[in-house]
């Protein structure tokens, strides 16, 4: 038979199986906690409260997860077209220098909600054309894209460098910078409406660029299950074979899917360079790009995932950031340390525990695993 | 009746859920060659991995020589004298006949000894058998049918008195299938006993003693093949009795839908496959072509569809020409009205992954009916799903449902559907029936013959015979890339197997 493993119901293939990786991932952690002679239990209420407990907690949590939404639907996008984006790291990188040049140019000239459109346009602009080069180079030269993303990530990073301790940085000045944005470049916070619910908040990022996160989840969710453009995608990346024979232009749909992946990763530069900074410096993305696969293929590609798991990757960085400052000898290494495991259990090692789930359901329920389907009565 | 060779008693084996296997009771008698036939998903291929040590049975007994055995691995197999032989072979291309048959039979680190043990070996095997195969060939220069000799003495070396085939002629020729029966023939006097996987009745009636039919996992009848007849096992099959061949009044052949001059098409390697071929396809007739797989059939099909380039050759479609050595695409073929069913519906003609009513306009998803504006008009094709699923009794019939969870018949149904209700001018179809079981084979059959009846233009391409016999209003041959001969629906299988395997090509040439 061609299917050993019966399907798992939707509630247990999205809900459970990522709980009881993400279960192991931290049982695991303890370990690692208890290696280094602290309380496991004690660091993971140090961790939550760190990110949820207190108002200003959850705010950075939230402006964190924004960042990981944009690179996680950034990877997904390619993905559902089977091209595996690893150059969402330097198309974001990029994404930030077309908003560098918007706001050096315009920002103080224009109020934040006439400048916040072109910064958009910009990133996506330059995330895509980021994008464009290793598509093209992948659909008409067959160079594979996982390389050449890769070395596009270092050609981003190198630019960036040379461009932020040279033209773009203010004369007289010792940081390797933009000169600060002034008023227009300057998004509004959002901090209110978690202070609505009671919470104080003394500092922190978390600014409109959430909400923009949110659309594009939404809007992503609309173009891969609900626009000609996504369906063509989705069939190119299951099989090229039946995409050539429905017609599909391989080099058309690699182009626009990259394009597509590359904009939304340059929009994710807008959350930390005008939300948080209003300033572009050197590294600014710092591996949020490389999270963003993480969060892509622990929300199982899907925007309602992905946004999911961007608030636990949120979770980790800023409860993480707490937890060292709380527990000294827990390092910022050891927070990613833990990262790494949920990235290693809910990423790479998805379907380790699959099997035994699906053998679990299939002896209780022979039905709610699709059984009657498999077995297909006659033909 | 000779002593059992193999008995199984009471074999239990499910996946998951499912039940591949249930209660199977099994008794091959010593020194005869015993069939097993079933569609495809029946359960044969996962009873043999089981005899043979790739699965272990959940429950149920296994004997060999009337005696309880435990086989967990092939070695065990191999120790207790069961040799098989594969669908796909497993051979190493580049290692010749003789590396080959000692692979994994070597007796020291060094290779010399073995070779020159197992040279006098195979010799003497060869010799008894009639199995003629040059020691020394490298396998990828051998024809299939010599390759599948290989496969025979290497069980053999290994000392097997029980020898597995499964499904032995699905590459072969009908001369080179004749030959492996006669081999097999000669293998059964020496009182080896032969199990045959296969589907095909017609080879069950010719060289079986006994029958054994599997139905949805389970062993429904046991037959001595000389008490039984292909309808009884037809029926048992699949559980009802069904049509072997199509019932189809006289052709009216109209106007020349699809002209097809001189085209030539290479592989990505740069073989040419397709040899300069030449044909017209009327309206209101079925044309087949014939063939063993691999003389070009595949190529051909894809180059009239657009999916491969062609080098050389003109094309018309309608009368109108159609550049396809480069310019057309499969989407424009489509909206000109040619329709396609691919040969390969797993990874060409369907998405398995996609949801069956996605499936349901793949290639006509760019289509005004299905869109509103730039986003596809869900309720539309979920409408035009459940149409297609109602007129092609698609089951299980719901559009939601995932694409990999229908058997193969619904599959291929899917596609015809998609295909057959665009009204197409010009239909060309590859395998119509591959890995399909016996009732939809009927039905699809009937769906050909009614679109010929409305005037269309049928290209058929199959391997199998009877199908293209049954079908067909003129029968094209291929041979090495040629079109080697037409014949008329009355030809008879000798005939056309004849220009299959060539041999006219070659003394024409001569």
């Amino acid at each position: 038979m061609s299917t050993p493993y019966a399907k798992l119901p939707a509630w247990a293939d999205y809900g459970l199986i990522p709980l009881i990786n993400l279960s192991v991932a931290f049982i695991v952690a303890g370990l690692v906690v208890v290696l280094v002679g602290e309380n496991p239990f004690r660091a993971a209420v140090i961790l939550v409260e760190g990110a949820f407990g207190k108002g200003t907690g959850i705010a950075f949590t939230l402006f964190y997860a924004t960042t990981f939404i944009f690179t996680g639907l950034s990877v997904a996008v390619a993905a559902h077209c089977s091209l595996f984006n690893i150059g969402t790291e330097g198309q974001a990188y990029i994404g930030g220098l077309g908003i560098a040049l918007v706001c050096l140019s315009l920002d103080s000239t224009l109020p934040w909600w006439l400048l916040f459109p072109f910064a958009i346009v910009a990133s996506a602009a330059f995330g895509a054309l980021w994008g464009f080069i290793p598509a093209y180079l992948q659909a008409r030269r067959g160079s594979h894209i996982v390389i050449t993303t890769i070395m596009f990530n270092f050609i981003a990073a190198s630019t960036m460098v040379y461009l932020l301790v040279g033209p773009l940085k203010p004369l007289g000045s010792q940081a390797p910078q933009t000169r600060n944005f002034v008023g227009g470049a300057e998004l509004p916070k959002l901090n209110w409406v978690i202070e609505l619910f009671g919470a104080k908040i003394r500092s922190a990022p978390l600014n409109i660029c959430f909400l923009l996160a949110l659309v594009m989840a939404f809007l992503v969710w609309l173009l891969i299950w609900r626009t000609r453009l996504g369906y063509e995608m989705r069939t190119y990346g299951h099989s090229p074979k039946a995409a050539r024979y429905a017609g599909i232009s391989e080099t058309r749909i690699v182009l626009t899917a990259m394009m597509i992946s590359g904009a939304l990763a340059g929009m994710m530069a807008l959350n930390p360079v005008m939300g948080d900074q209003h300033n572009v410096a050197i590294d600014f993305v710092s591996g949020a790009g490389y999270v963003g696969i993480a969060v892509a293929l622990m929300g199982r590609l899907h925007p309602v995932g992905i946004v999911l798991a961007a608030i636990l990757f949120g979770m980790l960085y800023q409860g993480g950031a707490e937890l060292s400052f709380e527990m000294p000898s827990i390092t910022r290494d050891m927070i990613v340390i833990i990262q790494g495991l949920v990235i290693l259990f809910a990423g790479a090692l998805e379907h380790m525990f699959r099997p035994y789930i699906q053998a679990i359901f299939a002896s209780f329920s022979p039905k709610s695993v699709g059984m009657e389907a498999i077995k297909g009565k006659g033909a | 009746m000779a002593q059992a060779a193999i008995e199984l008693i009471g074999i239990n084996k499910s996946f998951g859920a499912v039940r591949a296997n249930r209660d199977i009771n099994l008794e091959v008698a010593r020194g005869t060659i015993h069939g097993i036939v079933g569609e495809n998903g029946a359960g044969k291929s996962t009873l043999m991995s089981i005899l043979y040590g790739f699965y272990q049975a959940d429950s149920g007994e296994i004997r060999v020589g009337g005696k309880p055995v435990s086989i967990h691995t092939s070695n065990d197999a191999i120790a207790l004298g069961i040799g098989m032989v594969h669908q796909h072979f497993m051979l190493v291309d580049n290692f010749t006949v003789l590396e080959n048959v000692i692979l994994g039979a070597e007796n020291d680190a060094l290779l010399k000894s073995s070779i020159a043990k197992a040279r006098s070996e195979l010799e003497r095997l060869e010799r008894e058998y009639g199995l003629e195969v040059d020691p020394d060939a490298v396998i990828e220069e051998l024809p299939v049918g010599l390759q599948q000799r290989v496969e025979i003495l290497k069980a053999l070396y290994r000392g097997a008195e029980i020898l597995i085939l499964d499904e032995p002629t699905g590459v072969l020729t009908p001369a080179e299938a004749d030959h492996l029966f006669r081999i097999l023939k000669q293998l059964k006097d020496q009182g080896k006993t032969i199990v045959l996987i296969t589907h095909k009745l017609r080879e069950i009636m010719a060289i079986t003693d006994t029958v054994s039919v599997m139905r949805q996992g389970t062993m429904v009848a046991t037959r001595t093949t000389k008490e039984t007849t292909v309808g009884e096992l037809a029926e048992l099959m699949v559980g009802r009795r069904v049509l072997l061949r199509v019932e189809k009044g006289q052709s009216e052949a109209g106007a020349i839908k699809l002209s097809v001059k001189n085209l030539t098409v290479k592989d990505s390697r740069g073989v040419t496959m397709v040899d300069n071929v030449s044909f017209d396809v009327r309206g209101g007739e079925i044309v087949g072509i014939a063939g063993v797989a691999g003389n070009g059939q595949s190529e051909l099909l894809e180059a009239i569809s657009g999916i491969r380039h062609a080098v050389s050759g003109e094309v018309t479609l309608d009368g109108k020409p159609i550049d396809l050595t480069g310019k057309a695409d499969p989407g424009e073929l489509r909206d000109r009205g040619l329709a396609h069913v691919p040969e390969d519906r797993h990874h060409v003609g369907l998405v398995l992954a996609f949801e069956e009513n996605e499936n349901s306009i793949l290639g006509y998803h760019d289509d005004e009916r299905y869109l509103k504006g730039p986003f596809l008009d869900i309720d539309a094709i979920m409408a035009d799903a459940k149409d297609k699923i109602e007129k092609y009794d698609i089951r299980p019939g719901n559009p939601r449902l995932k694409t990999a969870n229908f058997s193969g018949g619904n599959q291929q149904k899917i596609v015809l559907a998609r295909e057959m209700e665009q009204d197409p001018g010009v239909l060309i179809v590859g395998q119509p029936t591959r890995g399909v079981d016996v009732g939809a084979i009927e039905f699809i059959h009937k769906r050909l013959i009614a679109m010929r009846d409305q005037g269309k233009a049928v290209l058929v391409v199959s391997v199998e015979l009877d199908e293209i016999r049954s079908l067909s209003d003129r029968i094209l041959v291929m041979f090495a890339g040629r079109v080697v001969g037409e014949r008329g629906p009355e030809a008879t299988e000798g005939e056309l197997g004849l220009l299959m395997a060539g041999v006219e090509h070659q003394e024409a040439a001569e």
